[in-house]
């Protein structure tokens, strides 16, 4: 007779519900990645409580150095980047369950060893932790890995799990992307991988389910009889700094759009799934990429920037960026405009745009609505009415502003817009923890709601991959844009009548 | 470190000129530095002995990240006859190019003992309404916390404070009919109520549950109250039924009814132990298993004796949250609601009697 193990009693009212013990395996340990986000993560997480009772990390990288060095390595990258000031005896209790395994990814010996240490962790502590490896390397290594845990049956693990995080980019075009699910499915169960777009992983992108489901008043002008357009804004003011080696490969679709962007875009889209689970979710946000067609040429606009002013110090062009090739036609900036073919989104124009090297830094959303149909205030002596805009800023001012048309104050009535806001530093207590931290502990929980599923990653390069085939073809000049400005005119070529951009 | 910017004070006030007073330094702020924007997650109410108002106010400051965007502390003067208040609007003073600042509002009235049962009336102009309001008395003043009960959504006491564990139960009961309550004692027992509940989460361990013969709880010689809670939770979560709780060599002893077996309670005072809560708890089973968790380095030291004779010991990570850390866990959990407290209130009730 099967025995049912009853719900645990104990969790009622508890904010951090139990994980099970778990070993993370970092591939790439002693990388940037790891040093800057992941090591500080898992100390932020020791530091309040929130990791498994029992919990367990190797790293694997390709430096040959012993367990004491890697620790060392790791206190002084938590040290530095920590969002807090680190304990010292939390942080040594941690290092003290840190081992190091020195080794490239594709030996087999390297797989012995971290097999020998993932048994001796359970051994020692008489029980089965799950087991996450973190693929924190360079993408080519992505199948190899996976490759190398099955044939060493660290695929699976009798009475606790294993699950795979990959971290981006996740193909460099469609093809590489499929091929790469292919073979991390050869080895593993979707259920298994937990692909990561730590844009996922901030409060605020969360939030727009919140706002849109948890909320009566926008469902009902959530739709093409209301809305008119929408933008999506992902503007850094920095350029490239130390990373041409990855975004020269990259570019700007590539980085951003193909990605976070998407994504951002799947969330505004979406329709409510019937419950908050991680494939109820992710079905929904399917169904929107497959309503988007990819866009036509004339509604992809590219460009580089070029010297300019930035941060109000002279800065040089991408083309005189360390590192980049001087005959470089990688974008450093993207504008695009799709539509999502389907019954709730046919016919409102949804405009995309991202760049090094723009204005000022702002990752926005704002949603045009339709004007109202009659006007019968005076438009003489004042800007006159505008239609409402209800703009999501994810950051750096997290919030929420509503514009509205307001009488301006004497004898006439005349109207300008006014903005009503809400900003979320004003209203919770809490900052947000790092997108990392909860990532990690959603991996460790096994929730896939915030990360992306395999048909997900091929929807989102189905739309992207026609637009590099374009430009491969294409020899024309790229468009350039002075840094520090709003990006290139031809963006503006991009808008239908009476649409237009948001300023930067 | 805190900025204070705008500030005002007046001698021999009335509520109606500190709100003016208020709204006046809000709109100047603004005038000032559009980039700042006021904090509006809830109104804390203090009421203290004026003697005490540094040491309350300090203890505010290093909150963390847990602010109250405006707090109203009420410093009690036992003879003054009139309000003196003063206003201070204050910002983090890290403020970043291109980046709102918060500012919050800070409000200290001093007046006397006379004007407690009517401070519903001096502080309701003062609260912003439509956020929550949190009262906190951790001086007494019982008149005070029920003249404010009709403003207020959330009640924070510290149990701890109560002469006794029966005071302490009994006075969290009669607040917990009129509002939500938070109490700081339960909250300095998260981390151990979480461990435990973690210890027994595995499958192979969950079973165990239903055979736990015996839980001891050593505390602070002043928070046996910290024990109690421990236990009524055990009691409420696994439905065990607790009888009282008697006196027995500096310990109190006695017994809930399990489904399966009675199980024996002991709460033991720790004179080692130097902050108010929990020493460690020890949980033993018919099967044969023991689970103990122990202040240690870095977390709880975790100990387990397994039903085939084999012992385990490792740390449960996590960083001690301090006084100062437990009063913002506090606030903060004023927005959240959990319902296993009130449960074991109840239960609490049948062990003090």
């Amino acid at each position: 007779m099967a025995t049912v193990t009853q719900a645990n009693p104990l969790v009622e009212g508890l904010e951090r519900l139990p994980v099970h013990p778990t070993t993370l395996v970092i591939f790439g340990g002693t990388g940037d990645l790891a040093n800057r986000k992941l090591l500080p993560a898992v100390y932020n997480l020791a530091h309040e409580g929130a990791l498994p009772e029992r919990f367990n990390l190797i790293a694997v990288s390709r430096s040959d150095i012993p367990h004491a060095d890697y620790r060392e390595m790791a206190r002084q990258a938590i040290m530095e980047h920590s969002r807090r000031k680190p304990d010292e005896q939390v942080l040594s209790k941690l290092l003290e369950q840190v081992r190091y395994v020195p080794g490239m990814f594709d030996d087999d010996s390297v797989f012995d060893r971290l097999d020998g240490e993932l048994r001796e962790f359970d051994q020692q502590a008489g029980i089965e932790f799950n087991r996450i490896f973190y693929l924190s390397t360079a993408p080519a290594f992505f199948p190899v890995i996976v490759g190398k845990l099955g044939e060493h049956g660290l695929a699976d693990h009798r009475g606790a799990e294993v699950r795979v995080v990959i971290e981006k980019p996740f193909g460099t075009r469609l093809e590489e992307a499929v091929q790469l699910n292919r073979e991390v499915l050869s080895v593993l169960d979707e259920s298994q991988v937990f692909r990561i777009d730590h844009y996922l992983g901030k409060e605020t992108v969360q939030n727009m389910l919140a706002f849109r489901f948890a909320n009566g008043l926008f469902e009902p002008i959530w739709n093409r009889n209301f809305i008119d357009y929408v933008q999506i804004t992902a503007a850094e003011d920095l350029g490239i700094g130390r990373r041409a080696g990855y975004y020269d490969k990259a570019g700007a679709l590539r980085d951003l759009v193909e990605n976070h962007m998407m994504q951002l875009l799947t969330l505004l889209c979406m329709e409510p799934p019937v419950t908050f689970n991680a494939d109820e979710v992710r079905d929904e946000k399917v169904k929107v990429l497959h309503a988007i067609s990819p866009p036509r040429p004339q509604h992809v606009v590219r460009a580089q920037y070029t010297a300019g002013m930035a941060e109000g110090k002279q800065v040089v062009g991408y083309l005189e960026e360390e590192g980049v090739p001087e005959d470089s036609r990688t974008e450093t900036y993207v504008a695009l405009q799709l539509e999502v073919d389907n019954w709730r989104w046919a016919g409102v124009p949804i405009y995309m745009r991202t760049g090094k090297r723009l204005a000022r830094k702002v990752t926005e959303i704002a949603v045009t609505l339709k004007p109202v149909p009659h006007l019968a205030f005076e438009a003489e002596g004042s800007v006159g009415v505008q239609p409402n805009q209800l703009v999501m800023t994810l950051q750096p001012n997290e919030g929420v502003s509503l514009s509205l048309g307001a009488k301006i104050p004497g004898t006439r009535m005349r109207i300008r817009p006014v903005n009503m806001d809400f900003l979320y530093g004003t209203a919770f207590l809490s900052q947000s923890p790092e997108a990392y931290e909860r990532l990690i502990m959603d991996a460790m929980r096994g929730d896939a709601t915030l990360f992306t599923r395999d048909d997900e990653v091929e929807a989102q390069w189905r739309i992207i991959d026609p637009i590099l085939d374009n430009w491969e073809k294409s020899d024309a000049p790229l468009p350039t844009y002075a840094a520090g400005t709003a990006g290139p005119d031809e963006a503006n070529t991009l808008m239908e009548p009476g649409d237009h951009w948001r300023a930067i | 470190m805190v900025d204070a910017g705008a500030v005002w004070s007046a001698q021999d006030t009335t509520p109606g000129a500190i709100e003016a007073a208020l709204r006046e330094l809000l709109k100047e702020q603004f005038e000032r530095d559009e980039g700042c924007a006021p904090a509006r997650v809830l109104n804390l109410v203090v009421v203290v002995d004026r003697e005490w108002r540094g040491e309350i106010l300090n203890r505010l400051e290093r909150v963390g990240r847990y602010h109250a965007s405006r707090t109203i502390l009420c410093a009690v003067e036992p003879r003054r006859e009139t309000i003196d208040a003063s206003v201070a609007i204050t910002t983090e003073g890290h403020h970043r190019a291109g980046e709102l600042e918060l500012t919050r509002e800070r409000i200290v009235l001093d007046l006397g003992q006379h004007h407690l049962d009517k401070l519903g009336t001096i502080v309701d102009p003062l609260v912003v309404t439509d956020i929550a309001t949190v009262i906190w008395s951790p001086h007494g003043h019982p008149e005070a916390i029920d003249a404010l009960l009709h403003l207020s959504q959330v009640v924070l006491v510290d149990s701890v404070n109560e002469p006794d564990p029966g005071s302490a139960v009994h006075r969290a009961r009669d607040l917990a009919a009129e509002a939500y309550v938070v109490d700081l004692a339960w909250l300095r027992s998260t981390p151990w109520r979480e461990r435990v509940a973690s210890t027994f989460d595995p499958t192979q361990w969950r079973p165990e549950l239903a055979r736990i013969t015996s839980v001891k709880a050593r505390h602070h010689p002043q928070s046996a109250i910290a024990g109690v809670l421990f236990c009524s939770w055990l009691s409420s979560r696994l439905g065990w039924e607790p009888g009282p709780l008697v006196p027995a060599n500096g310990t109190l002893r006695g017994h809930a009814h399990g489904r399966r077996q009675d199980v024996q309670l002991e709460l033991v005072p720790d004179p080692e132990m130097s902050v108010p809560g929990l020493a460690g708890v020890e949980i033993g089973t018919a099967g044969g298993m023991r689970i103990s968790l122990d202040r240690g380095p870095g977390g709880l030291t975790a100990r387990r004796h397994d039903p085939k004779g084999t012992d385990s010991t490792w740390t449960v990570l996590g960083a001690s949250r301090g006084e100062a850390g437990i009063l913002g866990e506090g606030i903060r959990q004023a927005l959240l609601r959990d319902p296993a407290y009130k449960r074991a209130l109840e239960r609490a009730a049948a062990m003090v009697g």
